[in-house]
Parts: structure tokens; C-alpha cells; sequence
């Protein structure tokens, strides 16, 4: 018989190990069900884990969207980390990051065709504003009236969406688009543009943010007290009360930081790799990056690594899609497999697996 | 001579890395009390779950009347006559008295049929209850009874009672004893668990004593002293705290008609509490769990935040201050549950030092925190009041109660508070770490610092206490000198009068 039992701690070891465990589960798993689907699982699974990074044609357009897709992954999932380690359960990144985009992009083209330097930290600024203002009416509504900010900022993602269509074909649409909806393209604008860095890489100014950011925030989780009161109300919201932590300005805060760096990951991508205010601008970088907070166990470091991680398997899946001819719903399954090992091994953090009987510890 | 009703034999029972009970052996007569004695984490609860089939001996045998007997679970148990009532009520505050007790039948009778029941059987053993009240507005003495009567429903051989007066009034436990008595006159077996040694002088036959899992000793109480059955616990003699010397100095704490509404549905309302508190004073309110506790705590601690002009520290008023506020002019406390509000259960003791002593200790600075410094303030509580722990690294629901209750008592004593309001300073505590809990109070106001102690063990507050008030549905009675107080007196200032009678016990 196999038996789990309560370790005193968690395991030091496991909380490392147990990531890359899940990683290899999934390999194995995954690559039964592309055997079985009639692919060859080593070349799937190296479609999907190498080829986007080494493969000698692919690399060379692959490799750069690794960044560009894991910078607002993971600079959103650092700000829900910060709400999600205090309790607070902010789902509407999405809407926060349209909204960010949304302000800091008409912001921008007010300005239009104006060239000036300053229009881009200007327009980084509405961003980030825009993305906190979305964020505080949940925030708001829980402090003020105990509503549950799981449901309100859930519900202003579809708001968001709406809106985005409205301005799109709207106010914020490009009139030399010849009526079609979407707005004038800031990415080749000058002053608006976030270009790469150092080309090649797709390291933009986003993606700078985002490494930032986890820096920032792992300073902010272990060393400084707002961080320690974050985990505080987090793990004993009522030794946290007895602490002096006022639960309304946690609320305000971590919702607050959120909506600002998911805005901002909203504008970066509007002045960069989107382009445009378009009606399909919304992503899912917002619902994603819950499960990227997650997988990175709410850890900085983590969640840089799963945002990778999570980025390569689209790219990878993508690019399997497209030269094994693999349905999408497998890879859909595959990344599903990933998340599942994760969280289900995490059980051994927790957890010492026995077999047999109950022994007699000396 | 009776006969053995259980017998135990070589019982054994292994944790990861911890044995709870080292082949335990006695037996249980029909008709007699036995007192379970022991320190906490001696072995007792572990010992008592294998009776009830909570837990399996890793090795070991009972017999029931001479039959072997090995309980799988609770049920199995209850169904050869062995019932237990728990030191912590399992019942729903929404229900009433009998659905309570049908929730926990194996086949309940009818309602009708059940609140007739609960009747005979609260009339017999003289347990006054109303089978339609609701839960949520028992006192703790009355929850009790709901747990005993639903036992006695079922005709129980052997009843097993954990630290059954840990909640009740001195008449309160009269009144349980009267019952337990006349339990035992029909011939009913009572294993009997507590830490308090005079109640169990008056009222077992025989005592087990346990001690780090093992049977140290039997006796039999009414012929040995509290003492002898202390030390006999404990392995060594403890000192009782030194009596004081010092004369109170000025007022240090003020509270002035405070009033407060209950929190929730089932708190109690604070109504006009008021008292002053000097330097130098142990202050301590008694009364039944339930009549205002937690919620002064709170008020006091700065959680709840009172009305203005109501809580005045050293001649500045306090009440619309929060925690960290009142901690900055040396107004500290530690509540009662230890695990979830005075200390984060997954936490480091270092990051639970952090918790209150932050700023007082200069523990943070423009606003990072110095763990170097927050470790060596955690060791220093640690060695001050001897917490058994390996290091500052451990969590905090690591600790044994004991422990734990040492640390977050002493991580306030350390920061040499001017007042320190604790509530329940040694509830759940073993003899050992009470008294050192209750010693650092005493040498604290020794040194000049205001202590109000909120408990429910009267004898706690008759040992450390100079001045005595009760709290009794969010009221403080008038406070008396402890000296001038009697064991009569007190009860009454506890309860009022209400419900205190013991109801007519049939012949």
C-alpha cells in the first residue's frame, strides 16, 4: 500500500526538484501520446523543447518571440504573485492589460504626429495608470462593500474586451485605414516605438521591465516589510491583523501593483510586437499568466523560469503543429499535461510517500 | 474487589520521529474514576485515540471484560460501550441541542423521542438543558453537557472525559462532578484527563501518571499531595513563582467605559468596561470562555479600534490607534490562540519575531528588514524563556504547545512592554512551562510594567493576581483585591446567578 505522510517542513529538495520532475513526466506522458497518435514521440518532443531555440532553419525567427512572449507573461504574473501571496485573487489581468493599452495607446496618438522623446515614457506612464485604475474598482467595491474581487475582476475582462471592439472602430481607430478597424500602427511611429534592444533577441523594453520586475519583487518578498506583510495576510490573515497589517491597504496595494505592471505589459505590446489597437489585441497573456504565477510556485525566480518555459511550449507547439502536422488540441493536452504534473507532484513538497504497512519510526 | 472493565496492556505508538506512548500498561475497574495525568505531549491524547479507535497501537493489546479488544474506529468503539467527550465541542452554533446530539447517533431516534431522551437523561444526572436551544447561545459549561448527554444516550461502560473543566465555573464543576459521581455509583467506568491536580484528589479513585510517553507511576490521589503528583509529571520539582513585594505606582492603562458591538453573529457585545491598570500590578479577569474574552483582546490590542476617549496608555489616548501604534508607546499583547493569530503557523520563529517586535526592536529599518537582527532577537527569546526548538529556522506549528506559547509570551515579555495584556497565558500548558510563563509575568511587573491577565483558570489568577474581576456577557464585575476572595465569591461574580443551580437529581 502506498501512503503519504505529513512532512513537519516542507521539503527544501522537492520544492526544487519537483519542477523539473513534472518537466520530464511530461516528456515521458507526452510522449506516449504522440507515439500513440502516430507521431514519433523523440521528434515531437524535440519539435517542441529544441527546435525553437537550436533548429538551424526555425531558430533564427523562433528564438527571438521566446522573450517576446514570456516578457508580459511573466510581467504580469509577477504582480498577481504579490495579490496571490496575500489572498487577494485577482483574475482580470486580462482587462487590466487592455485597458493599459488602450490608455497609454490614446494617449500616444493624441499626440500624434508629434516627435518627441518623451512621448513614449509618457505614454508607458497612462499605461501603467490605466492598467492601476481597472485594477482599483475591484479593489474599491471589496474594500468598501466586501464584494469578492475574483468575480468583479473577472467580470471587467469581458467589460475590457467590449471596450477594446468600441475604440478600435471607434475613437482610436486610424483614419488612413480606409475604414478598417484598428488603430494607426505605433510600432512604426517613432516615437512611440518599443524596438528590440539588441536585435535578434526580441528583448524590448517590456521584456527589460519584466526582468526588473522579478528582481524588484524578490527584493520586495524577502526583505522589505511590505513584502514580509503581503505573506503574512497571506498564510494568517488574522496573525496579520494582530501585526498591524491593515487588510484594505494590502487590497489596495496588491490589486494596485497588478493592474500596473499588466497595463504596462499591455502598452508594451501595443507599441511593439501587436502594433495596433486591434478588436483581437486581447491575447490571453492576462489568463495565462495566473497559470504561469502558479507554476513558478509564487516565486520571482520561478516565474521567470515558467514563463519561459510556458513560452517555449507555444512556440514549440506551434512550430509542431506546423512541420509534424500534430492536431493543436494534443498540444493543447500536452500543456495541460505539464501544469497537471506540476501541481500534482508538488504533493512531495508537502508530503513523504510510504509503501507498506505503517512502520514503527525507533 | 471489582472487576477490571479495560485492560491495557503493552500498549505502543510511534510518530515519525517521536514515540507518544512507550508500552502503557494499567487497567481501568468498572465503576471507578481514573485520572490520565501528564504533561502535554506526554502521551495522553495518543493514548486515549486508541482507546476510542482514533489511532491503531503500533503494538499492544486491550481487552473489554475480559475479551479482546481492538476498536478499528470511533463507531466500533461506541458500539462496546467506550464514548468520549472532547476537550474541543464538535457542534454547530446554527443547530439546536437535539439536532446536535442526533448528528453524532449512529441511528438517532425520532425528534420527538430525542428531545424527550435528552430530557430523562439531563433530569438523571442532574445536566439542566433545554433540548430546543441553539447551540450558538450555550456558555461552554451547557456545550459540555450536550457532549456528555449525547455519550450517556448511549449507555457507555467506560466514558472518556479530556480536561473536561478547562471551560467551566467552580459551580460549573460542581455540578459535572455531582454527575461524574453519580455515573460512577451506577457503575460506570471514567477515564479522567486534566492537568488540574486538586480536582482530581477530590474526585478520581486511581491515577495513571505518563510521562514522555511512558507510565511513570500510579496513586492513588486522595493520599498523595498536588505537589507529589506534579513532580511525579514533570520528572523533577518546579518552583512556584516567588510571591511579590512591589507597590503599585501610577496608572498605566485607563479604560473607560468601553463599548464595543459583537463582531459576529455568535461574539459578545463589550458593555461599559472600565479600569485602570498600574505599574507594577498583575491585574487578572476570570470568567467562562464566551463572555468577552477575545473581544476586550481585541479592542485592547488595537485590532478593533474603540471609540475615542475610551483606552488611554500613560495619560494619551490610544483608542483609535492600531496595533503597531499602540506598540510604539509600549502597549503590547498577546492573544489566546496561539496558532493563526499570535503567531503564522507556516512562519520562521525569526519572521514571527518580526510580527510584533518589527519596529520596537529595530528590526526593520526604512523599511527592509534586518534578519540579522530579527534572528538574534528570536534566539534571544528562545534561550530567555527556554523554548525547546532546534533554531530560529523552525515553523512555528512545529513547536509543541508548550513551546510555542513560550515564545509568543516572551517575544511580547522581551520588548519590555510598560503594559502587557495576554489572554490565556497558559492555556493547553504543561506544569512546567505555566509556571515560567507565569514567573516572566511577575519578574515583568516586578520591573514596573502594568499586566492584565485574561484566563480561565481561576487558580492561575489567584497564584499571580492582585486585583480579580470577572468578565460575564461582556461585563466587568467590580474588582477585589485577591486576597479578600473566596473560591464562593468568585463564582458568583463569573456567572451571575445564571443557570448555576444544580438541577433536581432524581433518586
Amino acid at each position: 500500500m502506498i501512503r503519504l505522510e505529513k512532512r513537519p517542513q516542507p521539503s527544501k529538495v522537492w520544492t526544487y526538484t519537483t519542477p523539473i520532475l513534472a518537466v520530464l513526466l511530461t516528456m515521458v506522458f507526452g510522449g506516449i501520446m504522440f507515439g500513440l497518435i502516430g507521431t514519433s514521440p523523440f521528434e515531437a518532443i524535440r519539435t517542441i523543447f529544441w527546435d525553437p531555440l537550436f533548429h538551424p532553419q526555425f531558430s533564427g525567427f523562433s528564438r527571438p518571440q521566446l522573450l517576446v512572449k514570456a516578457g508580459p507573461l511573466i510581467l504580469i504574473a509577477i504582480g498577481l504573485s504579490i495579490g496571490f501571496r496575500a489572498g487577494i485573487w485577482n483574475i482580470g489581468a486580462e482587462g487590466q492589460y487592455i485597458i493599459g493599452a488602450i490608455v497609454g495607446a490614446g494617449v500616444g496618438l493624441a499626440l500624434y504626429p508629434m516627435e518627441s522623446a518623451l512621448i513614449l515614457p509618457l505614454m508607458i506612464v497612462a499605461g501603467a495608470l490605466g492598467g492601476w485604475a481597472w485594477a482599483m474598482i475591484p479593489a474599491l467595491l471589496k474594500v468598501r462593500f466586501g464584494t469578492n474581487e475574483i468575480l468583479v475582476s473577472l467580470m471587467l475582462v469581458y467589460v475590457a474586451e467590449n471596450l477594446l471592439a468600441s475604440v478600435s472602430s471607434g475613437i482610436l481607430r486610424n483614419p488612413e485605414g480606409m475604414g478598417f478597424p484598428g488603430s494607426r500602427n505605433l510600432a512604426q511611429w517613432s516615437s512611440s516605438q518599443n524596438l528590440e534592444l539588441i536585435p535578434g533577441t526580441g528583448m524590448h523594453l517590456g521584456v527589460l521591465t519584466a526582468f526588473i520586475a522579478v528582481i524588484l519583487a524578490y527584493v520586495l518578498l524577502t526583505r522589505h516589510i511590505q513584502g514580509f506583510n503581503i505573506r503574512l495576510s497571506g498564510e494568517a490573515p488574522r496573525a496579520a491583523r494582530f501585526a498591524g497589517v491593515s487588510p484594505a491597504r494590502t487590497v489596495l496595494f496588491c490589486l494596485g501593483l497588478a493592474g500596473v505592471l499588466a497595463g504596462m505589459a499591455g502598452l508594451f505590446e501595443v507599441t511593439g510586437p501587436a502594433g495596433q489597437i486591434t478588436i483581437d489585441f486581447g491575447s490571453g497573456y492576462g489568463f495565462t499568466a495566473i497559470i504561469v504565477a502558479f507554476l513558478g510556485r509564487l516565486h520571482p525566480v520561478g516565474i521567470l523560469l515558467a514563463g519561459l518555459l510556458m513560452a517555449l511550449t507555444y512556440i514549440g507547439g506551434e512550430l509542431a503543429q506546423l512541420m509534424l502536422g500534430v492536431p493543436g488540441a494534443s498540444i493543447q493536452l500536452f500543456q495541460g499535461m505539464l501544469l497537471f504534473f506540476l501541481l500534482g507532484v508538488d504533493v512531495l513538497t508537502n508530503y513523504r510517500v510510504r509503501f507498506g504497512k505503517g512502520e514503527v519510526a525507533a | 474487589m471489582a472487576k477490571d472493565l479495560l485492560r491495557l496492556s503493552g500498549l505502543t505508538k510511534a510518530y515519525p520521529g517521536v514515540v507518544a506512548n512507550d508500552d502503557v500498561s494499567f487497567d481501568i475497574r468498572e465503576g471507578e474514576i481514573h485520572a490520565l495525568l501528564g504533561e502535554n505531549g506526554a502521551g495522553k491524547s495518543t493514548l486515549v485515540k486508541m482507546i476510542y479507535g482514533l489511532v491503531k497501537p503500533d503494538s499492544g493489546s486491550m481487552e473489554l471484560r475480559g475479551a479482546p479488544y481492538a476498536p478499528s474506529e470511533p463507531s466500533a468503539a461506541r458500539a462496546a460501550g467506550v464514548a468520549m467527550v472532547f476537550q474541543h465541542f464538535s457542534l454547530f452554533d446554527a443547530l439546536d441541542v437535539a439536532e446536535n446530539v442526533a448528528l453524532g447517533m449512529e441511528n438517532p431516534p425520532k425528534p420527538r423521542d430525542l428531545a424527550r431522551q435528552i430530557r430523562e437523561v439531563s433530569e438523571t444526572y442532574g445536566l439542566p438543558l433545554d433540548p430546543a436551544r441553539t447551540v450558538g447561545t450555550l456558555s461552554a459549561g451547557e456545550r459540555q453537557r450536550v457532549e456528555i448527554i449525547r455519550c450517556l444516550l448511549q449507555d457507555p461502560k467506560l466514558l472518556i472525559m479530556d480536561e473536561p473543566t478547562s471551560v467551566l465555573t467552580p459551580q460549573e464543576v460542581e455540578i459535572l462532578f455531582e454527575t461524574l459521581r453519580k455515573l460512577k455509583a451506577e457503575g460506570t467506568a471514567i477515564l479522567y484527563i486534566s492537568h488540574k491536580l486538586e480536582e482530581i484528589r477530590a474526585l478520581c479513585d486511581h491515577a495513571t501518571i505518563l510521562r514522555l510517553g511512558k507510565k511513570v507511576a500510579t496513586c492513588t490521589p486522595s493520599e498523595t499531595t498536588a505537589r507529589e503528583m506534579a513532580e511525579m509529571m514533570v520528572g523533577a520539582s518546579f518552583a512556584s513563582p516567588a510571591p511579590k513585594t512591589t507597590t503599585p505606582g501610577e496608572v498605566l492603562l485607563r479604560v473607560d467605559n468601553l463599548t464595543l458591538p459583537a463582531p459576529g453573529a455568535f461574539g459578545t457585545p463589550l458593555r461599559g468596561i472600565s479600569f485602570e491598570l498600574r505599574a507594577g500590578e498583575v491585574l487578572g479577569f476570570g470568567g467562562v470562555a464566551g463572555n468577552g474574552q477575545d473581544e476586550l483582546l481585541l479592542a485592547l490590542s488595537g485590532e478593533r479600534k474603540a471609540d475615542k476617549g475610551t483606552i488611554w496608555v500613560k495619560g494619551a489616548d490610544v483608542s483609535r490607534d492600531g496595533p503597531i501604534a499602540r506598540r510604539a508607546v509600549g502597549f503590547l499583547c498577546a492573544p489566546e490562540e496561539r496558532l493563526g493569530h499570535a503567531a503564522a503557523p507556516d512562519m520562521s520563529l525569526t519572521e514571527n519575531a518580526v510580527m510584533t517586535a518589527g519596529r520596537r526592536q529595530r528590526l526593520v529599518s526604512n523599511g527592509f528588514i534586518n534578519w540579522k537582527r530579527a534572528e538574534r532577537f528570536a534566539a534571544d527569546v528562545i534561550s530567555r524563556f527556554d523554548v525547546r526548538t532546534p533554531g530560529t529556522h523552525v515553523a512555528a506549528r512545529a513547536l509543541s504547545g508548550g513551546n510555542l506559547q513560550k515564545f509568543v509570551i516572551g517575544r511580547e515579555v522581551a520588548q519590555d512592554p510598560d503594559v502587557l495584556v495576554v489572554n490565556q497565558p497558559t492555556w493547553g500548558v504543561d506544569a512546567a512551562a505555566a509556571a515560567a510563563i507565569r514567573q516572566a509575568l511577575l519578574d515583568l511587573a516586578a520591573k514596573g510594567a502594568a499586566i492584565l491577565v485574561i484566563s480561565q483558570d481561576l487558580d492561575e489568577l489567584m497564584e499571580i493576581a492582585d486585583r480579580f474581576g470577572a468578565l460575564n456577557e461582556g461585563r466587568l464585575s467590580a474588582l477585589k483585591p485577591v486576597a479578600q476572595l473566596n473560591i464562593e465569591e468568585i463564582g458568583l461574580m463569573m456567572g451571575g446567578a445564571h443557570d448555576m443551580e444544580v438541577a433536581h437529581v432524581a433518586e
